[in-house]
Formats: structure tokens, sequence, C-alpha cells
């Protein structure tokens, strides 16, 4: 095809506007999606650097490079940047603006002005949190779950970090709302409900629950608010209030939000993993009803984060057994991907390493998350850093995982270029053994007992807090070469044709990066599934 | 896409909303009245139960799910589902400390 | 260079949608209104007869007659009666306000009694009836706020329809319009018995 010799540029220099103004007042789902792309990557970089400076601080008992209270911000502002600026929007903002319309043949969302608008909600929350940190009584310490009476009794900054997450909370119900009544309103024809990528599908799952959970996080934090300003006691028992109330409206949302974190992530390894195996998914309806199935279940398993709190005894029982059967249609998928793959011919591309990295970590997270859904263990391991394992090993080892796959997989597309293959595959080596290392020995010295967001800790933790350091550093010289090499095949690399991998989905059909308008003047037909692989062919670069 | 994606509305005749708007008026004096009378627990059950059917007739006329096709609805019913786990749920807790 | 693509019911679909989150929102208010009534059930009813039934009452008959005129501004300029629909766009703004009106001598009121969320009155009324008027006030604000931003949106429409943006060929504007001020007054058909009824 003469359209993709270096030259052509599509959706990056076709636009009614041009300039900055051309982006920044684009509705075009490409260029906000990558707007998202850039400020989601920046945020994480800055929320790496946080960590990596809460683990230089635990490289040894006592105050080594900051004191309690530094250290309790610095806890607090990595979790609200990882939480609300990165993971959440990472994969749904920013590849579901840039791959779900294509990938139903649309040529952009339903509302591409709220689309935009979310941007700016994004954009202005993230100016909220950074600005929390230098302003007024000093960086929030709370931690990002807010818990009250601490939340508002403490001095620092906690208002303004509560209105960057509800601003971003608005942004993120407004993707919700838009994907939704894309995907009913707006597939192309012969796109029925079984030929959707399950990409599509774990977005679509992931959009209802961000539209139904997410303004119970909102109302929660006008609340603190309104505590802070006014001092009503609406959590305060002496008040008549309940402060155990807190931590169920919190994680109402909080719990449901984990599969909005994972969900599209989950999305993003089952486009991979049928590519590079050149098979069709392994049980293609199991895989969609599970994506809805987890979105159910993930709403009634809320107080499994609150066996210490004082709830019932009987809720626990309630709430443990509950939290088991959401294993269940996580397990499905976890087989099906295995099934995938089994007796495929697997092409250890990349994307496909970061896959397999994802189904790696994401069991042991998920393994790790059984024993602390069973209240016996749970009441052991609570408030320790196996907790702070589990979950980087679910949200990063899964979701940031499935992230870079994606970035992998689709910034080909975007860019038309492709990034050097060794580079990359050294970069997910060390990332990979840099990742276990640092979190399996977080998990290692949680279970001896190490409590979380402590700045000092007991010497005979030492050793293991010393691996899980140099880990940190491995994890982040792994990132450093990914990001570079990234970089470097976004600006220098090959040019790519339409398809590279040979995946069998709709914008693997359009030129690479894909015009303006998607698809030509003929509105596209769909006529096959999304993994029928005959006949694909994939294109030399 | 399809083309005709602007399917409109026949029209509500104005007397089906003035009806409605009779029927929501009587109601409301109707939760005044019960509510004076004491009938223990029951109270907020009936005040409850009002409310409710105020709510069907504000959403199914004023709001023209009526003549909305069953998406709506599913949309509907999947919210109320939510709010009774989120009600219910909690309340294991609650009604058992 | 855009195509046009119109989607009326995708419209209106997404403005449900955002109705539902609207629903969920409050929600969370009605959960801790659950607990605590159920934890302090005499306070609570000690607390709602502080409140005046009267201006609850008129409020309610307000906003059920607002959202009567809503409903037949729609079927008005689907009619065609572009004139009607203005009136009666106008006549929704105005009740609104009469709301707002009340709520405000209603407020006033109380908090010249010294009720109002962290008084000291309050706290002397012992933990139940702090607990109810903590809600009440936060329940009733959000309400408000709700109020001032439906009657705006509606003013704003009925300008768009004056000045001819919204016709009787495209009124989806109106119609989200009316749904959120319809949602509104389903949150007052709760919060009316709930909070100024309690025997
Ligand atoms: C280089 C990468 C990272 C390092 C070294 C790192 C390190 C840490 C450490 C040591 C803690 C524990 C603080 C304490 O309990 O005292 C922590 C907390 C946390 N991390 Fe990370 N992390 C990294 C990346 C991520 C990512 C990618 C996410 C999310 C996707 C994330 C989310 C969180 C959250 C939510 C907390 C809890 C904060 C709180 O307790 O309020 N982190 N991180
Ligand atoms: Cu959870």
């Amino acid at each position: 095809m003469s359209e993709t010799t270096s030259t052509y540029t599509g959706f990056w220099k076709e636009s009614p506007r041009s300039g900055i103004l051309g982006w920044l007042l684009s509705t075009d789902h490409k260029r906000i999606g990558i707007m998202y792309l850039g400020c989601i990557v920046t945020m994480f970089l800055v929320g790496v650097c946080l960590g990596l400076a809460i683990r230089l601080e635990l490289i040894a008992p006592g105050e080594t490079i900051m004191g309690a209270q530094t250290y309790n911000a610095t806890f607090t502002v990595h979790g609200v940047i990882m939480i609300f600026l990165f993971i959440i929007p990472s994969i749904p903002a920013a590849f579901g603006n840039l791959i779900l319309p294509i990938q139903i043949g649309a040529r952009d969302v339903s509302f591409p002005k709220l689309n935009l608008l979310s941007w700016y909600c994004y954009v202005v929350g993230a100016i909220l949190a950074v600005f929390a940190i230098f302003s007024g009584g000093g960086a929030p310490d709370t931690g990002w779950t807010f818990y009250v009476p601490f939340s508002t009794q403490t001095t620092t900054n906690v208002n303004l970090a509560l209105m960057a997450a509800f601003m971003l909370g608005f942004s993120s119900i407004l993707t919700g709302i838009n994907f939704v009544t894309t995907i009913h309103r707006l597939r192309a024809e012969g796109m029925g409900w079984g030929r959707l990528p399950l990409f599509v599908w774990t977005l679509y799952a992931t959009a209802w629950i961000q539209v139904l959970a997410t303004p119970m996080l909102g109302i929660t934090l006008v609340i603190v608010m309104f505590e802070r300003v006014f001092g009503a006691g609406l959590f305060d028992a002496a008040r008549g209030g309940d402060p155990i109330l807190y931590q169920h409206l919190f994680w109402i949302y909080s719990h449901p939000a984990v599969y909005i974190m994972i969900l599209p992530g989950m999305g993003v390894i089952s486009e991979v993993i049928p590519t590079f195996a050149r098979k069709p998914l392994f049980g293609y309806w199991a895989m969609a009803l599970s994506s809805l199935a987890i979105a159910f279940a993930g709403s009634l398993v809320w107080a499994h984060h609150m066996y210490a709190s004082g709830m019932s005894d009987f809720s626990i029982l309630v709430f443990s057994l509950l939290t088991f059967i959401v294993a269940i249609p996580s397990a499905i998928k976890i087989f099906n991907w295995v099934s995938t793959l089994y007796k495929g011919s697997i092409e250890l591309a990349p994307p496909m390493l970061h896959a397999l990295a994802f189904i790696f970590n994401f069991a042991i997270g998920g393994l790790g998350g059984l024993a602390l859904g069973a209240a016996a263990s749970d009441i052991h391991l609570h408030d320790t850093t196996f907790v702070v394992g589990h979950f980087h090993y679910t949200m990063f080892g899964g979701t940031g995982f499935a992230f870079f796959a994606a970035l992998h997989y689709w910034l080909p597309k975007f860019t038309g270029r492709m990034y050097n293959h060794k580079w990359a595959t050294i970069a997910w080596g060390i990332l990979f053994v840099g990742f276990n290392v640092t979190y399996m020995s977080m998990q290692a010295v949680g279970i001896q007992g190490m409590p979380r967001r402590y700045y000092d800790y007991l010497p005979e933790f030492q050793p293991l807090n010393l691996v899980a350091t140099v880990g940190s550093w491995v994890l982040a010289v792994g990132l450093l070469i990914m990001f570079v090499n990234l970089w470097q095949g976004m600006r220098n690399g090959r040019p790519v044709g339409k398809n590279p991998w040979g995946s069998a989905t709709l914008e693997w059909d359009v030129p690479s990066p894909p015009p303006m308008e998607n698809f030509g003047e003929e509105d596209p037909v769909v006529t096959k599934g999304p993994y029928e692989f005959k006949g694909v062919v994939a294109d030399e670069y | 896409m399809s083309e005709h994606n602007h399917e409109t509305h026949e029209p509500v005749p104005y007397r089906t909303f003035i009806l409605i708007w009779v029927a929501l008026i009587i109601l409301t004096g109707v939760t005044i009245a019960v509510s004076r009378v004491d009938l223990k627990e029951l109270n907020i059950w009936v005040a409850l139960g009002v409310a409710s059917f105020k709510s069907s007739l504000v959403l199914f006329f004023f709001m023209h799910l009526r003549q909305e096709s069953r998406l709506f609805r599913v949309g509907l019913l999947i919210l109320l589902v939510i709010l009774a786990i989120f009600l219910g749920l909690t309340f294991v807790d609650v009604l058992y400390r | 260079m855009s195509i046009e693509h119109r989607d009326d019911t995708g419209a209106r679909f997404g403005m449900w949608l955002f109705l539902y989150t609207e629903v969920i929102l409050f929600s969370g208010l009605f959960i801790l209104y659950a607990v605590a009534l159920m934890k302090y059930p005499e306070q609570y009813s000690q607390a709602s007869h502080k409140l005046n039934i009267y201006f609850g009452s008129i409020n309610t008959v307000v906003l059920l007659t607002s959202s009567l005129t809503v409903a037949l501004a729609i079927s008005a300029i689907q009619m065609k009666r572009i004139k009607q629909c203005l009136t009666l766009c106008w006549v929704t703004v105005a009740l609104a306000i009469v709301f707002l009106i009340n709520k405000y001598f209603e407020w006033s009121a109380e908090i010249s009694h010294g009720i109002y969320p962290g008084s000291e009155t309050l706290a002397e009324m012992g933990a139940g009836v702090t607990s109810f008027f903590n809600l009440y006030y936060f329940t009733a604000g959000l309400h408000g706020l709700h109020v001032f931003i439906g009657a705006t949106l509606i003013a704003v429409v009925a300008i768009m329809t004056a000045k001819g943006k919204v016709t009787s060929e495209r009124y989806t504007l109106l119609e989200n319009s009316a749904l959120y001020w319809h949602l509104v007054d389903l949150v007052w058909i709760f919060v009316f018995p709930l909070y100024y009824l309690i025997l």
C-alpha cells in the first residue's frame, strides 16, 4: 500500500485545526487517546520515582533518607497517583479510546465532546493532586484510602487531594458512559455481540462498573470534605456517626474499582494471546460472559478489606464466602488463555512476553488474594507488606504488564513504526526479574509480620527488605530501557504496514497510523469473527 | 451505522401528564395522612412503598420510559439490583453487630 | 469533514446512564440514613418533628408541578407549539426558584434556632438528633445544588429554543434537561417522607 510509506502520517497531521489547538480542542478519539496516554505515562513515571524513594527509605531500619511524616506523605501520593492517575485510566482511557471505536467499526465514540471533557477533568485532577503536595498544610498523609477519623483530623492538605480524586472519578464516569453507549449504538454492520473482540467485552463490563460504582466514591469523598469544613460528625461515633460506614462506602467503590483496573488488562491479554499463538481464543463466550460475571460478582465482596475493622462476625463469614466465588470467573480466564496457548504456534514477540508475564504475575497475585479473602489468614496478614506485595502483583504485575503488552502491541499501529525487538525483549527480562524479586520479598517479609505504612522496622526484617530494594532498582532499569526503546522506535523505527502481527481484528484493516475518519468513504461491514486467522497474513517490516 | 438513528416518539397528550400529576399530588396527600397514624414499624415501609410507586409514575410517564426500548428498562433494573446489593450487604454487617 | 452521525436514542441513553450515577451518589446518603434510623429510632422521630412539615409539603407540590410543566414542554415542542414550550420551560424555572426560596427560609429558621452542622445546640440534643440533622443538611443541600443546576440547564435550553437552536425536529437537549429535572424530583420524593414525615 502506498499509504504506508514513511511520509504518510494519518491522524497525526490530518486535522481541521493545526498546531497544538488541533490537539487540545480535538474531539477525535485517537487524539484524545494519545493525549491520555502521554499524561498517564508521565504520571506513571512520577509514581515510580516515589515508589523507588519509598523502597530506598526501607533499605535499612531507622531513618535512611526521610522521616516519618515525609514517608507518610510519599506513600500517600504514590498511592493516589498510581491508583487514580495511572492504573484506573491506563487501559480504558488511553487504549480504550484509541482502539475501541476502530475495533467495532465506528468512526468515533458516541459523545466525542464529553470524551474531551473527560480528558480535561483528568488534567484538572492531576493538577490538583500535584498542587496538594506543595501547598497548604503539606502533602496529604492519610494513605490513598483516606480513612476516617484520621482524614478528618489531619492538618495536611487532604481537601485538595479529595477534590482531585473527585474530579478523576468524574472523568472516569464520563468515559464509562461514553463506552457503554458507543458499544450499544455504534457497532458496524455485521458486528454482532458474538463478534466483538474480547477487549471490547472487557471494556463494556468495565464501563458499567465505572458508571455504577464511581459515584459512591464521589459521595464518600464529598462527605469527608464536608466533615473537614463543617465538623459535622457524619462518621464520628460520638455524634451519631459510624466510622466503619466510611469504610463500607469507600470499599463499595474501591473493590469494584480493582475490576476497573484489571478487566481491561485481561481484555488486552485476550487479544494478544490468540494473535501470537495463531489460534482462535479458547472459549469465546466463557471469556465474554466471565467479564460480565466478574463485574457483577465484584460488587458483592467489598467488605473483605474490613475483616479487622470491627464489623460483625457474621458479615465476615458472608463476605469471605462471596470473595471465594469471585475467584471463579478469574480462574476461568486463566484456564482459557492457557488452553489457547496449548498446541498453538507460539511466537515470543514482545507483546506476547508481557502477556505471559501477566498470566504468571496475576496468578500469584490472585492466589495471594485467596489467602487474604479467607478471614482466618487475613487477620494475620492484614496491613502487612504481604498485602502490599499482593496488590502490586495484581495491579502492577497484572494490569501494569498488560499495559506494557498493549504499548508493544498497538503503538506500531498508531505511530506506523516498529521498535527494536531485541531491546524490548531484554527490557522485558530485566523488568520481570526485578518485579518478582521486589514484590516476592515484600510478600515474604509480610508473612513474617512486617506492617505496611511504616518508615521504620525491626532489625529481623532487614535482609528481605534489602533484597526488595535492590529488586526495585533492577525493576527501574527494566522500565527505563523499555520506555527508551519504545520512544526510539516511535520516532526512528522501521515503518510497518497495516498488520505487522497478523491479527484478525478490525483495527489491523486500516492503515498505520489510522486516518482521521478511521475508515474510507464506505462504512465497514464485518463478515468474520475477531479471531479467525485463516487468510490473514502478517505484513513484513 | 444505521441510517435512521433518530426514531421519534409520539407526543404524549397533555391530558395524560396532567392525570399523572393529579395522581402524584393525591399520593403525596396519602403519605402525609398515613404518616400521622401510628403503625409502628410499618410507617416507614408504607412511606417507602408510596414513594416507590410515585417514582415509577414519574419514571414511566414523565420520563417516557414507557416509550423507550428494552435497553433502557434493563439498565434501570441493573441499577436497582446494584442498589439492593449495596444496601443489603451493608446491613449484613450492621444488623449483626 | 466530520461525518454527522446523529443518534437521539443514544444521546438519551447516555443521559439515563448519567442519571444512574446520580442515583448512586444519593444512595450513599440513604445508606447512612438507613443505618442511623435503625440505630436511633426515637431520636429520629423526635428530630423529624423539629422540621417544618408545611415547608416540606409545599416544596413537594412545587417540585411535582415543575416536573409536570417540563414534561408538558416536551409534548409541546413535539407538537410544534414553540411558544407554549417556552412558557412551560420558564414556569419550570420559576418553580425551581420558588423551591429554593422556600428552602432558604426553612434553613434560616432552623439555623436561627441554633440547629446546623457542628453547632453546640445540636450537640446537646444527643447523638441521634445530631446524626439526623447532619444527614438532613447534607442531603437537602446536595439536592438543592441539583435543583440549581437543573434550573440552569432548563433556562439555557429555553434560551436556545427561543433562538431556534432547539427545534421540534431536534430537541434532545430539552429531553435530556427534562430527564435531569425529573431526577431531582425523584430524589425529593424519597427525601420528603424520610426526613419530614417520621412519626
Ligand atoms: C517501581 C515501581 C514501584 C515501587 C518500587 C513501589 C513500591 C511501593 C511500596 C514499597 C509501597 C508500600 C508503602 C508502605 O506501605 O509503607 C507501595 C505502596 C503502594 N503502591 Fe507501589 N510501587 C511501585 C509501583 C506501583 C504501581 C505500578 C502501582 C499501581 C498500579 C502501585 C500502587 C501502590 C499503592 C496503591 C500503594 C499503597 C499506598 C498506601 O498505602 O496508601 N505501586 N508501593
Ligand atoms: Cu477487594
